[in-house]
């Protein structure tokens, strides 16, 4: 399968996902922000860091770069897109994922590693995880508080378009396992055709025991599938 | 033709920022003080003579970049 990582300037994730990419045994390209044209792909991502400084609005100015054009007809004709962070963030300042990330609850950057529970297995990107499983993963954000209209929110829960939701160890989802005020405790979410997903969490980060655990693996190995 | 855009984060959105100004200006003292919102402020010039028509670009920049409108409002005056 081959990838496609978005890189843009102040992109900090680009090198450690394409290093998780290739060791999925994607064939991978770094695409700079400034070209025009992305080669053939089966997926693109759109890695986290500090796109643009986070200048205006987390995402805002990289949302509007000549890249994203193309990325938005690929996810028009059905390409696989997965925004991480501030890949996220990028997607809703581009249309592409309805809502938009706040800043934390509590103002404070948060790095550190907490729980999710998959949603929704019945998508490209979650096959390989069992419904409800629990998975611990990194979280590094300042902006990841999301928030939707009250329609798309029910939207949201109609569709099934909720992928993963901060929960504690043992899978309880409430205030307290909510480490940033997320709307329903959401950490990542779906577009209707299911082809792209926007996560705040880092996979990318998980899929080595030596340095973390392999929680990442599965959404790699559903998306080779 | 100048204008100024204020941008401000709509009523129903949590504004965890303002918030903590607001307790500090309590803490300072200030007693009458009964809420602060924090925005954002841009200062735009352009090369149109017509008020009417400056206007309208402006909303177009603004709706197409300065604002978020999910969780936005704003407001454009001349100066």
């Amino acid at each position: 399968m081959k990838s496609s990582v978005i890189v843009f300037p102040g992109s900090n994730c680009d090198r450690d996902i394409a290093v998780a990419l290739e060791k999925m045994q994607f064939k991978n390209q770094m695409i700079w922000h400034k070209e025009t044209t992305l080669p053939k792909s089966d997926l693109i991502v759109i890695p986290g860091g500090f796109s643009y400084g986070d200048y205006l609005r987390s995402g805002a100015i990289a949302g509007k770069s000549s890249i994203i054009n193309e990325v938005i007809k690929a996810a028009n004709s059905g390409c696989l897109i997965l925004g991480i962070c501030n890949g996220f963030q990028i997607l809703t300042e581009t249309g592409l994922l309805k809502g938009t990330l706040l800043r934390n609850k509590n103002l404070k950057f948060i790095n550190k590693d907490v729980y999710i529970k998959v949603m929704n297995t019945a998508s490209r990107f979650t096959s390989k995880y069992q419904n409800n499983q629990i998975l611990k993963i990194n979280i590094a954000h300042n902006e990841g508080n999301y928030f939707t209209d009250k329609k798309h929110r029910e939207e949201l829960q109609k569709e099934n378009l909720i992928a993963f939701k901060y929960c504690d160890e043992s899978g309880n989802i409430s205030q307290n396992s909510n480490p940033n005020g997320a709307l329903d405790n959401i950490a990542g979410i779906f577009n209707l055709k299911k082809n792209i997903l926007g996560m705040m969490p880092h996979p990318e980060r998980m899929v080595d025991k030596f340095i973390s655990n392999d929680d990442g693996v599965n959404l790699f190995s559903s998306l080779i599938n | 033709m100048k204008f100024s855009v204020t941008v401000t984060l709509k009523k129903d959105v949590l504004d965890p920022q303002g918030k903590v100004v607001q307790t500090t200006l309590k803490n300072l003292g200030f007693a009458e003080l009964r809420s602060v919102r924090q925005g954002k402020f841009f200062e735009v010039e352009v090369d149109e003579l017509d008020q009417r028509k400056a206007e309208i670009k402006i909303k177009e920049m603004c709706e197409k970049l300065l604002v978020n409108l999910i969780i936005e409002d704003y407001k454009i005056v001349k100066i």
